[in-house]
């Protein structure tokens, strides 16, 4: 059964994912990836979809999961790199996936994962690395 | 709708989930024959995927027909789903924004309408729904 | 046995087309002989070797795809060396008249021919709206590209800082201009890295429900992307219409001015501009 690879990056848990999502394949990625969570107390959660052309409903409602289960497990989460043409196909269907947070690319993705982090646990973020 | 010609025809068998994937390879396939740009082609595609997951969900499984159209004009893709399942009691509520029966966003049709250029659905309660888009290459 | 009207039309070819030239000629004075002789003769030699009895009453049948395309390249070319549409639709009906006058010199039963002279008209009368058709797809075809230029030229995306795009709309914002905008900005954001978009309005005459959408739909893409819109460029009348017609804009950033968005943009990216020690440098 094809599994989607999750990479540990430290403090990060990394999907990336290049294949279409169907149904058994999602429901395995969700409890991989709380799974994993939980097994290497991991704090943030990033997923790449640059690779991702087509996003329908059904995929919307797995990354919107996601989202909630990582949180619910203690850890922060960011989808990155989706393609124009997603977006503009989301928003048209009237899916924005709010409360899911975006960045451009895995970078930006991780300063992102950084600073919610650093917010999640009551201390704001300070480029200079002091912590108040 | 307007009236077409058909270039091309091919008819595909839903029965499982794993017929989705193929399936909109075929289609994107069509799309690219067609020429159609990028982000007509994600949205057909995308269209596609939430009709053909309606058809397993609620329908039973079905058929889709995949056709190259022309109307005159320019070329376009049309789509045909056809399903033998429960049907659909009320259409007009279920074109309606925020409408659900299964678990899904409620956003189903009206928002797969959005993405398409033309759009009809016929439903006979206990005989079975038949929803045919069409999306213009630069529609 | 009485020969039918195709067989005899295949075999007066060379009679038609004689006829049919001197038709064009007579109707133009302009007429260039070697250039429209070769058009004309492929035109009418395939037109009547597709042309049988069984298909002499079918305007759409299959034989005749080929000579409606022969038509088409005709019709295409004739367009871009300037010949009027009507020029080109004389040329058909020079053609059914030709075809028509030879018959009638052979058919000798008027009903017979009044029959197949409707038939061959309907075909022909068929073709000539073809090359209207031509003609007129020519000149849609000017428009539109002329179209993509003037909607490129009308939404440049600007990088005004590092990680800062500026996007100055200029005129109507209609769903079609909408997804060029978008298009452009989302695929700039993309490619410059920009975490910021400010788009400005100022340049956009009238705002209402359905251009907010528009503005809202932009904004929601370039949030999915991981990027933030601000919208400057509000002026005040826009600000009372947004009211005044329950547009919900509070989930957007809004600024008067592309300056105060700039500054927000700054702000939001950590930077601060300083004033370095000494006066004006005017190189």
């Amino acid at each position: 059964m094809e599994r989607i690879p999750i990479l540990k990056m430290g403090d990060f848990l990394l999907v990336t994912i290049q294949v279409d999502l169907y149904d058994q394949l999602a429901e395995n990625l969700e409890s991989d990836l709380v799974n994993a969570v939980k097994k290497h107390n991991s704090k943030g959660v990033l997923i790449d979809i640059s690779s991702v052309s087509i996003i329908d409903s059904f995929m919307g409602r797995i990354l919107g999961n996601i989202g909630v289960m990582s949180r619910i497990m203690g850890a922060q989460s960011v989808i990155v790199g989706m393609q124009p043409a997603v977006a503009m196909t989301l928003v048209e269907l009237g899916l924005t996936l709010t409360g899911v947070a975006t960045a451009l690319n895995v970078e930006k993705g991780m300063e992102l994962l950084r600073s919610k982090i650093l917010l999640s646990e009551g201390q704001s973020y300070d480029h200079d690395n002091n912590t108040e | 709708m307007i009236m077409t010609t058909i270039l091309n025809k091919q008819d595909f068998v839903i029965i499982r989930e794993q017929d989705v994937v193929p399936f909109r390879n075929q289609v994107k396939d069509a799309a690219v024959k067609v020429g159609m740009g990028i982000l007509n082609q994600t949205k057909l595609i995308t269209a596609a995927s939430e009709l053909v997951r309606n058809l397993l969900k609620y329908g039973g499984g079905g058929t889709v027909e995949i056709e190259t159209v022309s109307n005159g004009r320019e070329n376009g893709v049309r789509l045909r789903f056809s399903d033998k399942g429960p049907g659909i009691k009320d259409v007009d509520l279920a074109m309606k924004d925020g409408y659900s029966t299964g678990k899904s966003l409620g956003l189903g049709l009206p928002g797969t309408k959005r993405l398409v250029n033309e759009f009809d659905i016929q439903s006979t309660v206990g005989e079975g729904t038949t929803v045919t888009i069409i999306k213009w290459k630069n529609g | 046995m009485e020969d039918n009207s195709t067989q005899i039309l295949k075999e007066k070819k060379d009679a038609i087309l004689e006829l049919w030239i001197s038709k064009q000629m007579a109707e133009d004075s302009y007429f260039n002989a070697e250039d429209q002789k070769e058009d004309s003769e492929d035109f009418a030699n395939a037109f009547l070797s597709a042309l049988n009895e069984s298909n002499i009453d079918d305007k759409d049948a299959k034989g005749f795809e080929k000579v409606h395309d022969i038509l088409m390249g005709i019709s295409v070319s004739r367009a871009k060396r300037g010949f009027s549409p009507r020029e080109t639709g004389v040329y058909m009906f020079t053609f059914k008249e030709a075809l028509l006058e030879i018959l009638s010199k052979d058919v000798s039963d008027p009903v017979k021919l009044y029959e197949d002279s409707l038939k061959i008209s309907k075909i022909i009368d068929n073709m000539a709206i073809l090359t209207f058709e031509g003609y007129i797809k020519g000149r849609e075809d000017v428009i539109s590209r002329q179209t993509d230029e003037i909607t490129e030229i009308s939404t440049p995306v600007i990088r005004v800082w590092d990680g800062v795009v500026a996007l100055p709309i200029i005129g109507t914002l209609d769903s079609a201009r909408t997804q060029v905008v978008m298009e452009n900005l989302l695929q700039q954001i993309v490619e410059t890295g920009s975490t910021i978009a400010i788009l400005d309005i100022s340049g956009v005459p009238a705002v209402d429900s359905l251009v907010a959408q528009h503005l809202i739909k932009t904004v929601s893409a370039t949030r999915l992307l991981g990027a933030e819109c601000i919208i400057s460029g509000i002026r005040p009348e826009i600000a009372q219409i947004v009211v005044h017609l329950g547009i919900d804009l509070s989930n957007i950033i809004t600024k008067s001015t592309l300056a105060s968005a700039l500054q927000t943009a700054f702000n939001m990216l950590q930077l601060e501009v300083h004033k370095k020690k000494g006066n004006f440098i005017n190189n």
